[in-house]
């Protein structure tokens, strides 16, 4: 236990007898594992924003000023018969105002009118299909007598999925490769441990020591040099949300909204962390690995 | 103990080391092994510690088959085993009490019973007083006993010298002869390569003479008589 102990503090002393490089390779890790983690906050933000926003696609159907109550009948029999549509919602123009006070924050613009400017609406939920149908919909709901106009609110929330999915390969893709550096920056460091400690090495395979004896220490220095470096993504990572939330703030006060970047949950940390820490354990393995092959008796 | 059955080994290069070596070791003998440099003292050690293979025959060390033994379980046979290094092998960046520790921390054995085995080591090859030192600050015949101490704390049954003689006085080599010997008295079974005449005058123990990598079967006292020319 104690020869352990000490063979393991010994790993730990050399990474910290050369503290700039040891820092310089932290730094290294640490900034490209944050590239691919601060992708994936951003992400995940988005994802949350498009859920709240509801994805379920509706189309609204602004009526004209002059619509009357028998026109709203009509018009709402006519929708029900559809059979590409779900069910309607009807919103009547002094309620739709109401609604606007609430949730914008532009009472004081609004009380400053002097009348009503918006219409009746109708809130059309259409049955589940893809957009070119949604669109379809949409321009024959347009041709209905007395509708002013037809918009399809929720076209964007598709093409926003879209362009998640993409930023979401194209993070499997950073990760992907931002390991692999991690990988060789480990295999690299390694190896020149080696080369500095070949005679300690080479004496322990004479006397006696088993491979996982010769490893031990440098996997150990592997995976603390990576646990350390996603310490330092985490920490890149979140200082960035700091500073961008900051930013954010005037602006989401503009739009009379609470958006604020989520930071890495504790399972998203830990996770980091882990495979950080697994990367370092990897590289290391591989270098010693490689090194050990080569000193087997032929 | 040691046997070898018409061994042959070849390097690479083309050179033939060893051709067709028969010879057996008991258990508890002591035995040198000489001839000229390049005769395959060297790749004989070698061949028992199984830092290299043979090319053909067994080697058995312990009842262990060098050629067949699988990688995973040389470092075992290898703790049976004390090498004593031509270029001792020893690590300069800590100090020569360490430098024995070494095989006893590889062992994993206990920490309070390997110091006092490391001191016991050291005290039977006249370096207590310097286990603090760094082995670079000590001198020739030092370092050769800082290896002899590192090879036979772990107690193994084999003690391999290769020779241990090589650079010190006569003084300095019947010192080192006589470590050697304390160490056969217990027991142990010792190969030693050497070319030193002082050290062959011993006509009490049987040796083996290489020449270009066969065996001569000359007896020891005509072995002797031909290296004192």
């Amino acid at each position: 236990m104690r020869h352990a102990l000490s063979q393991n503090i010994g790993a730990l002393r050399r990474m910290f007898a050369t503290p700039l490089a040891a820092f310089l390779n932290i730094l290294v890790i640490g900034i490209a594992l944050s590239l691919p983690t601060g992708m994936y906050v951003l992400l995940k933000n988005a994802e949350g924003l498009v859920a709240q926003l509801s994805s379920t696609p509706q189309v609204s159907l602004f009526l004209k000023m002059d619509a009357r109550t028998g026109d709203i009948d009509e018009l709402r029999s006519r929708l029900a018969q559809n059979p590409a549509v779900d069910h309607v919602e009807f919103v009547a123009r002094d309620e739709a105002l109401e609604q606007l006070k609430q949730s914008t924050g532009l009472a004081d613009v609004i009380g400053g009118l002097s009348q009503n400017p918006l219409p009746d609406a109708f809130i059309v939920y259409p049955k589940p299909g893809d957009a070119k149908s949604l669109e379809a919909l949409r321009g024959e709901l347009a041709k209905l007598p007395r509708v002013e106009y037809a918009q399809l609110d929720s076209a964007w929330a598709y093409k926003l999925e879209a362009l998640l999915r993409f930023g979401r390969v194209a993070v499997l893709i950073l990760a992907s490769l931002l390991s692999l550096a991690l990988i060789a920056i480990t295999f690299n460091t390694i190896r020149l441990q080696i080369l500095t400690q070949r005679d300690e090495i080479e004496v322990s395979k004479l006397i006696g020591a088993t491979n996982g004896f010769i490893r031990r220490p440098f996997l150990y220095f592997g995976a603390t040099q990576g646990l350390l470096g996603g310490i330092m993504a985490w920490l890149i990572v979140s200082l960035s949300l700091l500073l961008l939330n900051y930013q954010l703030k005037p602006l989401s006060e503009l739009y009379a909204s609470q958006f604020v970047l989520q930071p890495l949950s504790l399972g998203d940390s830990l996770s980091l962390l882990l495979f950080s820490l697994y990367l370092g354990w990897l590289g290391a393995w591989l270098s010693v690995a490689r090194y050990l092959s080569r000193i087997e008796p032929r | 103990m040691i046997k070898f059955n018409q061994v042959h080994k070849r390097y690479p290069a083309g050179n033939h080391a060893l051709k067709n070596v028969s010879f057996e070791i008991g258990k508890g003998e002591i035995v040198f092994l000489t001839g000229h440099s390049g005769a395959g003292k060297s790749t004989l050690l070698k061949l028992v510690a199984a830092i290299e293979r043979p090319n053909l025959g067994t080697v058995l060390v312990n009842n262990q088959n060098i050629g067949v033994l699988k990688d995973r379980a040389l470092p075992y046979l290898r703790r049976n085993l004390g090498i004593v290094f031509q270029d001792h092998k020893l690590l300069f960046d800590r100090s020569v009490f360490d430098n024995v520790m070494l095989p006893l921390q590889i062992c994993g054995f206990d920490y309070r019973e390997s110091q006092k085995r490391v001191r016991a080591a050291l005290d039977k090859v006249g370096l207590l007083r310097r286990e603090k030192a760094n082995p670079i600050t000590l001198s020739g015949g030092e370092q050769q006993r800082l290896c002899i101490a590192r090879a036979i704390v772990n107690r193994p049954s084999i003690l391999l010298a290769d020779e241990p003689t090589g650079n010190l006085d006569a003084a300095y080599a019947q010192e080192i002869m006589a470590i050697f010997r304390s160490f056969h008295q217990v027991g142990a079974t010792l190969l030693i390569s050497t070319h030193d005449s002082s050290v062959l005058q011993d006509t009490s123990v049987r040796t083996l003479e290489l020449r270009e990598g066969e065996l001569q079967t000359a007896s020891p006292a005509t072995t002797m008589s031909a290296k004192r020319t």
